[in-house]
């Protein structure tokens, strides 16, 4: 030891890191060292120690390399020291991930976990369930259930957190230890009690009942426990959320109450809370005046808390923080300018018009030294400045322009961007300034991506201007300078000024022979192809290829290619099948500051993956469209099922997504009875073989739609059958009987005109589409409708058909223009006139489309 | 398919124990003297973890404003002389459950050291160090937040100079310096 000793002062002495430069061959050597008797802890402790930064510092070992050094450090159980037998321990975990074999050591730490050393006891409870899996978990489950019952506290809190991990992967095992974590909730140990209530709470997490019982005894006897109280306020806002009845009132009371208690971080979990539940602003002062007093605080993260949430709450309750005006000033000038982002954003949302200015001005003072984050945060707030006074445009736009001029990220600039992109289409009045100033941000934007998106909107919003001519200098500027990519957005934007500006066309037709010539096979094509439309001079071809093109949803396109690539290569492949990208749906406008966002997915390509199980579903074509999901049985009952239909071009594939939600019982041989309207016919079932309890499964019926289109509108029955097998949840064994047959009676559910059409988001020239389609057939009809007020009304017809609901128009008579494509590709257009009369609300509804049948079926789908 | 109870706009705290993303502790050059990650969703590999530190250590260590939100995580932190200790936790948390976290990761570490929180006495008593880490939190759930009582789990070694060796007036600065801090906390 002392020579060891010695070796460390002369690393000190040279001043250098004793870790620095460590290499792994030597290490791994060093590890020899451990089969030494007797053991030397201080050294050996210090070995590990390097492994351990090692593998912290993220150096790679082999799996060989690593069972070598798992084997050598089991050598080291032998030893009495205590904190090397916790380094052990600690290595053992590491290692474990890497190493092969590792149940080597369950033995020695089964010992050292029911021994008598506490300091061993705890930490070895933690490495054997980080290393055990479910098949030995059955041989320790005894004196895990002792542990958690221990006396000492470390070990009670080990085995809880322990089994909480285990329970992602053996629940069924854990859920048995439940009544010994009950127990533990009442631990004088604060720590003890916060892991108990995890642990019960995630066991019982799909079981309602079990969780109101257990919130509702606790918020009577509430416990100690700073940490555990937070998880029950956490657990009652969850219950008060899913039932908002006064049933729900004790919790509510219980987590107002939660607002006086001694800890800050319980104050502010409660407010936090009530903020994100209550609907009044009365019922809110409460917690806002806690907030109010954090904003106050001299600890910068009391005061971030504070800020945060009251910037949340401004979108629904801007009065409520109107109180609070006077705080957040004090907090604009905040050294952290994170607070400080949000107070003026915050004050920006609730302010007055008067004092957009001012605030305006405080903001560029220390913009530059915020992260990019927040800088999306003030655009955001911003932005929506923009709409809330239209006539600060001006200013807005100014203060936008001259951010998008400064040093930033890609996201940032996409943000500022989209900002003036949106107060371009929302104000008439900003567009040509907006416009001037996307204008100057291209000619200097390094982002491709964002120079392309930019290029596509000054060629959608250029040619509606006044001047257009201006903008073709800063587009066709883009087709010398830029990159690839660049250029052939440019051509395309420039396409459009051609289509849409006759008086431009001798000009545009020039600049595109000009690009003919273009190195980039891209910008050639484009040119060429627009060239040659524009020279057919055809109003049709220029509307479909030129200004408004279908824009497929590409992840659907893909698979759809793939499937035709396997399927029919004989045929052509229609590129109109494939579902358009959908409009995104702007969010409720709250000031945050989330950076990472859930991905935007649309259902279909959810459940793509799903129905690849179907067999032969390839044959069926494209996937038109998923319809969203919607309950067939009622909530809270013993089987829960969910319908899907996803549309094909003549077929429907009806998916019912069931779960069991009795845990004594698996179904087995589940299937679906239906009872179809006439002509449906059924092609295929794909039963669900097991339903074991709470994992969803789904069953799948194929079936084809009837030959006419008309016929296709009814009504199904069906019935949920299957085989119960009883199965005892303790012991995870099922009965071994044959179980007996038995049914459950869904819910009828139609096949509407709504399920068969794919509404066109936003047709910009309906106008010019309903003349274009005067030779279609054309059905008419007139409706007296059910409902008494016209936007109800027209909202419910717009339901019934499947169309958005931005087809509105109009005041007192409502107009709703609208079109889509029906399955198989055929297109609808449709005008309905609803208004009210003395009789009640009539509607006359017009239909046009190439097909007689499918104008004929959107009036019977009214009626 | 998960079925995870996510309400609408995720507005509420999420009711779990997972709270905990991630601790490190970085030199004054913002290189990681010891960290860990919790979420295997967040941050997977040590490029990414090392990118996000050197990222953090940026835009901290110059403002100490005690909490930044950085890469989707709130990260709240605090520093002394060379070391800049942090912890990170989902930006929709409680800030305050995090800053509880960070002082009983700061208060144990200074306790191990005596009181002398900088970099060449923690890379003395890593091993220590490391032991404290896995006291504080395990896979992401918080194990123990009371600085004494993760000390006294830790297992520090008690036999560093042997009592017999220690001079008397050793003792009685290290009783003193206790009672100081005792006095000051």
């Amino acid at each position: 030891m002392s020579s060891f000793k010695r070796d460390k002062k002369e690393e000190e002495d040279t001043g250098g890191n004793p870790y620095q430069n460590l290499d792994k061959t030597i290490i791994l050597q060093e590890a020899r060292y451990f089969n030494e008797t007797p053991v030397n802890p201080r050294k050996c402790s210090h070995i590990l120690s390097k492994i351990l930064y090692l593998l912290n510092q993220g150096e790679k070992l082999t799996t060989q390399e690593a069972t070598d050094a798992f084997f050598a450090t089991t050598k080291l159980f032998q030893s009495k020291d205590v904190m090397l037998r916790r380094m052990v321990y600690l290595c053992i975990k590491e290692l474990s991930k890497l190493a092969q074999d590792v149940i080597i050591v369950t033995s020695s730490l089964t010992k050292d976990m029911t021994g008598k050393e506490d300091l061993y006891r705890a930490a070895a409870i933690r490495a054997l369930c980080s290393i055990t899996d479910s098949t030995m978990l059955q041989a320790i489950e005894r004196y895990m259930k002792q542990a958690i019952v221990d006396k000492n506290p470390a070990v009670s809190s080990a085995a809880l957190v322990s089994a909480l991990h285990l329970s992602s992967t053996a629940p069924d095992l854990v859920k048995r230890w439940a009544n010994e974590a009950q127990e533990g909730i009442n631990s004088d140990n604060a720590m003890v009690s916060y892991h108990a209530l995890g642990l019960v709470a995630a066991t019982r997490r799909n079981d309602k009942l079990s969780t109101v019982k257990l919130v509702t005894r606790l918020a009577k006897s509430p416990i100690k426990s700073p940490y555990a109280l937070c998880l029950l306020i956490r657990l009652a806002a969850q219950l008060v959320e899913e039932d908002d009845s006064d049933a729900s009132q004790p919790y509510m009371e219980f987590i107002e109450c939660c607002l006086r208690h001694k800890y800050e971080m319980v104050n502010y979990e409660a407010a936090h809370a009530i903020v994100n539940l209550r609907k009044t602003d009365r019922d809110l002062a409460p917690a806002v005046s806690v907030l109010q007093l954090f904003c106050g605080s001299s600890k910068a993260s009391l005061r971030l808390a504070g800020a945060r949430t009251l910037a949340r709450l401004t979108a629904k309750h801007p009065t409520a923080v109107a109180a609070c005006t006077v705080d957040l000033e004090n907090l604009i000038s905040d050294p952290n300018r994170s607070v400080a982002t949000l107070a003026v954003t915050t004050l920006l949302a609730t302010g007055a018009e008067s004092s957009i200015d001012r605030l305006m001005k405080q903001i560029s003072s220390f913009v530059s030294e915020i992260s990019d984050e927040f800088k999306i945060v003030v655009v955001k707030a911003i932005r929506r400045l923009c709409t809330k006074f239209p006539r600060k445009h001006q200013s807005l736009a100014a203060f936008l322009a001259g951010m998008l001029r400064d040093e930033g990220g890609l996201e940032y600039k996409a943000a500022i961007a989209d900002a003036i992109i949106a107060l371009v289409e929302e104000n008439p009045d900003a567009k040509e300034t907006g416009l001037a100033h996307l204008c100057e941000f291209i000619e200097d934007c390094e982002h491709t991506t964002l120079a392309v998106r930019i290029l596509h909107l000054l060629g959608r919003e250029g040619p509606k201007s006044r001047q257009p001519s201006r903008y073709i200098r800063f587009i066709y500027n883009r087709v010398i300078l830029e990159s690839g990519p660049v250029r052939a957005a440019a051509v395309s934007a420039v396409a459009q000024f051609g289509a849409q500006r006759p008086e431009l066309l001798p000009n545009i037709k020039v600049l595109l022979s000009r690009c003919e010539l273009d190195d980039e096979d891209e910008v050639r094509d484009r040119a060429i192809l627009y060239n040659a439309i524009l020279e057919t001079g055809d109003p049709n071809l220029i509307n479909d290829y030129i200004v408004n093109i279908h824009k497929p949803n590409p992840v659907l396109l893909e698979r759809a290619l793939r499937d035709h690539i396997d399927a029919k290569l004989e045929e052509p492949f229609d590129i109109m099948a494939i579902p358009t990208e959908e409009e995104k749906q702007t969010k409720e406008d709250i000031v945050e500051v989330e950076v990472r966002k859930p991905v935007q997915v649309s259902i279909e390509e959810i459940y793509a993956e799903q129905l690849a199980k179907i067999p032969g579903i390839e044959r069926l074509g494209p996937l038109f469209k998923t319809v969203p999901h919607f309950d067939l049985t009622e909530a809270e009952t013993e089987y829960r099922v969910r319908l899907l239909k996803h549309i094909y071009a003549r077929h429907v594939v009806l998916q019912f997504e069931c779960t069991n939600t009795l845990n004594d019982q698996i179904l087995e041989q589940v299937h679906v009875r239906l009872e179809p309207p006439q002509d449906y016919e059924i092609k295929t079932i794909v039963p669900c073989q097991k339903l074991v309890y709470d994992k969803p499964d789904s069953v799948y019926l194929v079936l084809e739609y009837p030959s006419a289109y008309f016929d296709s509108l009814g009504t199904f029955g069906a019935t949920l059958e299957f085989v119960v097998r009883d199965y005892d949840p303790n012991t995870g064994v099922a009965d071994a009987g044959d179980g007996y047959a038995d049914s459950y009676p869904l819910e009828e559910f139609d096949m509407g005109c709504s399920d068969q059409l794919r509404a066109k988001a936003g047709i910009d020239d309906w106008e010019q589409a309903w003349e274009r389609a005067e030779r279609a057939s054309e059905a008419t009809d007139t409706f007296v409708l059910p409902q008494h007020d016209i936007n109800e009304a027209a909202k419910a017809v717009c339901d019934h058909l499947g169309l958005s609901k931005n087809a509105i128009t109009g005041d007192a008579v409502k107009e709703i223009r609208g079109g889509g494509i029906f399955r198989g590709g055929a297109p609808v257009l449709v005008r309905a006139r609803i208004a009210s009369s003395s009789a009640g609300v009539t509607m006359k509804l017009v239909a046009r489309s190439p097909r007689e049948d499918l104008a004929q079926l959107l009036l019977a789908a009214v009626g | 398919m998960v079925h995870k109870k996510v309400n609408i706009d995720g507005s509420l705290f999420e009711p779990t124990l997972y709270l905990v993303k991630g601790m490190c502790i970085l030199d004054n050059d913002g290189n990681r003297i010891l960290a860990k990650y919790y979420d295997p969703a967040i941050l997977p590999t040590t490029k990414e973890q090392k990118a996000f530190e050197k990222n953090l250590f940026n835009k901290t260590h110059r403002a100490n404003a005690e909490i930044i939100m950085l890469d989707g995580l709130t990260c709240v932190y605090r520093s002394n002389v060379d070391l800049f200790f942090y912890v990170m936790g989902s930006s929709h948390e409680n800030e305050l459950i995090l800053q509880s976290v960070l002082s009983a990761l700061y208060e144990s570490v200074s306790i191990l050291l005596r009181r002398n929180v900088e970099k060449r006495v923690i890379l003395d008593n890593l091993d220590a160090v490391m032991l404290a880490f896995d006291e504080i939190c395990d896979g992401g759930i918080i194990l123990d937040g009371d600085a004494t009582s993760i000390v006294s789990r830790t297992a520090l070694r008690t036999d560093d100079v042997p009592l017999g060796e220690q001079t008397v007036a050793q003792v009685l600065q290290s009783a003193k310096e206790q009672l100081k801090w005792s006095l000051l906390k």
